[in-house]
């Protein structure tokens, strides 16, 4: 029987990672080369870009996208595999909301460079020699991709059908995602609606089994300065769990392993901005001190001095897909510099 | 005294297309306290600047860290929340609250490189129509002086770096 179906994967600007998770899907994967056939995987299969791009439009069913957009070769890639595709998936936390290469908008492209030709310990390069886009070798002009200033995400570049987010995404979020291709493939099933999430619609609280008192906080501790206790809620032991802002789907697998939660799954549906929505639920369970009324604002700040990094802390896998996007600098500050 | 650089080049601007800097403020005001405290300056007729949109919340505490967020991605140079006195919200302790998000934000707007400053928590009663007037006033001055906000130009950097390379 002829497969009816084709998958591309890809890697933008990722770890990897996401690559291999669709692996541990196990002996499952065998039941996805019965269905499908691979299309196009850098790290799996030996097909080139050339070989896409002589494939007629529409020709792949789906492609899983993973990794950031953060230089021209990976929204090239992207629109490329848009225009072969009947189906974009934006394939892990990179894809959907930056990820951690995402945190690299907290600079920019020049000091990025400065650092890691210049700067780093083991550099020497005492003529500042940076890579240059475009080399004249004695074969002839070789090329490399332009490093964007700013990393977006893969739905800023090219119109995506599903974002299946986690980084990476769970075992059981890709086993749910193949069952419905494999209804959709073999019986005719509808697919879910454009735009969906592969993923829980509740806060991973609602996933947690931890138990919650609701009592006040009076300080931060980091997950190595105490011994958690592994059935009470990380926020009521002071330790940062971002479970309240962010959607459930993963099993809560790092309470699991009791480590709290720093997000990968990103926001729920109700909120734009994961940080500003974490960073609201933390504040709200700080304690209110008997003195309050005599408290001034620089002794509330002291006291909210206890959380050292909120933008790396709250938007650890979101910060291209946050309200602010990156990180500006003030006119002020430029002419000082 | 002495010009700041940012002064210069703010003038050097204004010489140049022929028009001053104009901040636009947005203004949280609570229900019970801020809000009438805004309409006690209004029928009183104070002075005020009229750069400053008000937004009225139930409380200070209604006052969503996204709604800032948002409110400077769309262009606002300043904003401020203000709420009832310590002791006096409507809710008893939302401006408890409120001011700890604030102080949060304005850490995370440090980090994202805007001025914190940018942020302002005052707490208004209801009859302190004068009060409201000089923290707008004062406020409306000191981001005129700040300059505009810089997100609007790192965005506009931002579609000129796409147009270049985008494909
Ligand atoms: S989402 Fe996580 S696992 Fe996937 S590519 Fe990004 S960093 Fe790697
Ligand atoms: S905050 Fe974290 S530990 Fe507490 S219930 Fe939510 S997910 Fe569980
Ligand atoms: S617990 Fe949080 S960080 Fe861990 S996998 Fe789930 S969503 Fe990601
Ligand atoms: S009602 Fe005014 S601050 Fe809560």
């Amino acid at each position: 029987m002829a497969k009816k179906v084709s998958i591309a994967q890809y890697w933008g600007a990722g770890c990897g990672g996401c690559d291999v998770a669709l692996l541990d899907i196990d002996e499952r994967i065998l039941g996805v080369a019965e269905m499908a056939d691979i299309a196009f995987w850098p790290i799996a299969v030996d097909t080139k870009l050339k070989d896409v791009e002589a494939m007629p439009d529409k020709s792949i069913t789906i492609t899983l996208y993973n990794g950031a957009i953060r230089n021209s070769e990976n929204e090239h890639v992207a629109k490329l595999l848009r225009q072969k595709s009947q189906i974009m998936v934006s394939f892990g936390s990179c894809a959907c909301y930056g990820g951690i290469p995402g945190l690299a908008n907290v600079t920019n492209k020049k000091a990025i460079m400065d650092y890691v030709y210049n700067k780093t310990f083991s550099s020497i390069n005492p003529d500042e020699t940076l890579p240059q886009v475009k080399y004249q070798a004695p074969e002839g002009e070789l090329e490399l991709p332009v490093l964007y200033d700013t990393v977006l995400t893969l739905d800023d570049v090219v119109d995506v059908d599903y974002y299946m987010p986690g980084c990476p995404p769970a075992v059981s979020l890709i086993n749910e995602f193949l069952d419905i291709v494999e209804k959709h493939v073999k019986e005719g099933a509808d697919l879910p609606p454009k735009g969906s999430f592969i993923a829980s619609q509740k806060t991973l609280c609602d996933e947690c089994g931890r138990e919650k008192s609701y009592e006040p906080i009076d300080r931060i501790y980091l997950p190595h300065e105490i011994d958690i206790d592994p059935e009470k809620c990380m926020l009521d032991q002071g330790v940062i769990c971002l479970g309240p802002a962010t959607r459930a789907g993963c099993g809560a697998q790092c309470l699991n392993a009791n480590q709290p939660c720093r997000g990968c799954m990103g926001p729920t549906a109700a909120v734009e901005d994961h940080g500003g929505s974490m960073l609201s639920a933390l504040a709200s369970i700080f304690r209110t001190a008997d003195n309050e009324t005599h408290l001034s604002e620089d002794d509330i700040l002291k006291m909210m001095s206890e959380i050292k990094d909120p933008l790396g802390t709250f938007y650890a896998f979101t910060m291209p897909k946050s309200i602010i996007k990156r990180k500006v600098t003030e006119r002020k500050a430029e002419v000082s510099e | 005294m002495k010009m700041t650089s940012t002064q210069h080049e703010t003038q050097a601007a204004t010489a140049a297309t022929g028009e001053q800097f104009e901040p636009k403020i947005i203004a949280f005001c609570c229900n019970w306290c801020s809000y009438a405290g805004a309409d006690l300056a209004g029928v009183s007729r104070l002075q005020m600047p009229t750069n400053f949109l008000v937004l009225r919340a139930m409380c200070s505490a209604r006052v969503d860290p996204e709604h800032v967020l948002r409110a400077f991605s769309k262009g606002a140079d300043g904003v401020m929340v203000l709420g009832c006195h310590p002791a006096d919200c409507h809710y008893i302790g939302g401006n408890y609250r409120t001011r700890r998000r604030i102080a949060l934000l304005k850490m995370l707007l440090e980090q994202y490189g805007l001025d914190p400053e940018r942020l302002k928590l005052e707490w208004v009663s209801a009859s302190e129509g004068v009060k409201f007037q000089n923290t707008v006033t004062d406020f409306v001055e000191m981001i005129r002086e700040m300059g505009p906000n810089p997100l609007i130009e790192a965005e506009k950097q931002h579609k000129a770096e796409r147009a270049k390379y985008g494909h």
